[in-house]
């Protein structure tokens, strides 16, 4: 018997590409404007939903058949708020600079649609393993996305990747540079974020027709 | 057996349990990090005051790089020579004055009692730098930093940080190009502890004019900018007493 069920396999692959959340759903954009200016805090952003969305589906899942219809949005909220504070916490004493970087963004996740979207259309209505590979698929569909967009931005706006520079030195004009390249301070404010989103909205729209909508 | 959980008692039984779990939980997490936090924090606030004078490995335009924290104490007994603490006219070292709250002091000096001020004295190759730390009041949430004086009172360098300011705009104060605008200002206006304003229009955007207490503003970013302009100024007449002992007339 193969691991993953053909439907359960789509539950992890869908979201990373014909059902992105960020590209198809359009949910989870604030975040995915704010923090994608570098590489590392993208990575950083997109493994805390990983834990909370993952995590969090299979709580919400367990709990689906107990929990009173009446206070589901509030028993949800608290299931993040609670995984956040968890992420934030260790963070703060294991990745100390790093959890003053996101400290903004930790608890932006908090109202992240993508993981209270995903706690009311699929885990109050689904088993814990398949919520899990749901909220594994999504969450993985999002920092996909967010990680393209940090590489662009961090590569054409700081010259830098995890912040090694790459291109050669902007001030002593070696590398890249000695051919008169500049770094593209555009890039590293949020719009340009969205400029990046869009394209590859763009992009994934010209490959797949099906994705375009009828109006 | 079927649970009604329609029942509004079932509804207020569930969410008893819950909060019980949850905050357990989170009480649990908070006391067996806490330790670790409170180092982070300590040793934050020793590569901050070295930042600001200018003990860092900053690389390049634009980077800013501290003391990594596992020198950072060693870094700081090395160059912070004194320690005091600025009590009314009583003065007194305090190894230890670097972990003074700023917050609380501000609130016990509201509820009349006399607030506790440090300052630091650094030596780096024989010059010496007066750090004072500073907090004030950004647009969204409490900014900070440290400001390091000569003795004539020209910035040797400064570090701002912020709780929550809009990333891109009023996160930018913490970013090389602004801070970097402060060192060789002087905070004082003839006699008087003018501070260092943040100002927009001041026809000088390179900063090449170093007497006029003003740096170019950050766009987009007014109120943070007039939060570090108020800080520097209140913060520097606390401690004007002080600062007149040591100054070079």
């Amino acid at each position: 018997m193969a691991l993953l069920t053909k439907k359960d396999a789509s539950l992890i692959l869908d979201p990373l590409a014909d059902n992105n959340p960020i590209t198809i759903q359009v949910l989870g954009i604030c975040s995915a404007l704010a923090i994608t200016a570098e590489l590392k805090a993208s990575v950083v952003m997109a493994i805390s939903v990983l834990f909370v969305l993952g995590i969090g589906n299979v709580v919400i899942s367990v709990l689906r058949n107990v929990i009173p219809s009446k206070i589901r949005i509030i028993v949800q909220l608290i299931v993040v708020a609670t995984l956040v504070i968890i992420v934030d916490q260790v963070l703060k004493a294991f990745a100390y600079e790093l959890s003053k970087t996101l400290s903004v963004f930790v608890g932006l996740i908090i109202t992240n649609c993508i993981i209270m979207g995903r706690f009311e259309a699929f885990a109050l209505g689904n088993g814990p393993w398949k919520s899990f590979l749901d909220g594994i698929g999504n969450a993985l569909g999002y920092g996909v996305i967010l990680i393209i967009v940090g590489f662009f931005r961090e590569l054409l706006g700081s010259g830098t990747l995890f912040g090694f520079p790459v291109l050669g030195d902007p001030i002593s004009k070696t590398g890249l540079y000695s051919t008169g390249y500049e770094n593209n301070g555009f890039m590293i404010i949020p719009p340009a974020a969205l400029i990046v989103v869009g394209i590859i909205i763009w992009v994934q729209r010209s490959r797949n027709k099906a994705l375009i909508e009828d109006n | 057996m079927a649970i009604n959980t329609e029942k509004n008692s079932y509804t207020v039984l569930f969410a008893t349990i819950m909060v019980a779990v949850v905050g357990t939980v989170l009480a649990f997490l908070a006391s067996s990090l806490s330790d670790k936090i409170k180092e982070n924090e300590r040793l934050e606030k020793q590569q901050n005051i070295l930042y600001a004078m200018g003990i860092n490995q900053n690389k390049g335009e634009g980077s800013v790089s501290f003391i990594p924290t596992d020198q950072v104490a060693g870094e700081f007994s090395k160059y912070i020579k004194e320690q005091l603490v600025i009590e009314g006219d009583e003065i007194t070292q305090d190894d230890q004055a670097y972990l003074i709250d700023l917050k609380k002091q501000a609130t016990a000096a509201k509820n009349g009692q006399t607030r506790k001020l440090p300052l630091f004295i650094g030596d780096k190759n024989g010059s010496k730098f007066y750090i004072i730390p500073m907090r004030g009041k950004g647009l969204w949430d409490a900014i900070w930093g440290f400001i390091a004086l000569d003795e004539n009172m020209v910035v040797q360098g400064v570090y701002f940080d912020h709780a929550a300011e809009t990333p891109g705009l009023g996160a930018n104060i913490k970013q090389r190009y602004f801070m970097d605008d402060f060192t060789g200002e002087s905070i004082l206006e003839g006699t008087k502890y003018a501070g260092i304003a943040v100002a927009k229009g001041n026809n000088d955007p390179l900063n090449k004019i170093k007497d006029d207490n003003e740096v170019d503003a950050l766009a987009g970013a007014t109120i943070t900018g007039n939060g570090v302009s108020a800080m520097i100024s209140e913060s520097v007449n606390l401690y004007k007493d002080y600062l007149e002992t040591i100054r070079v007339k």
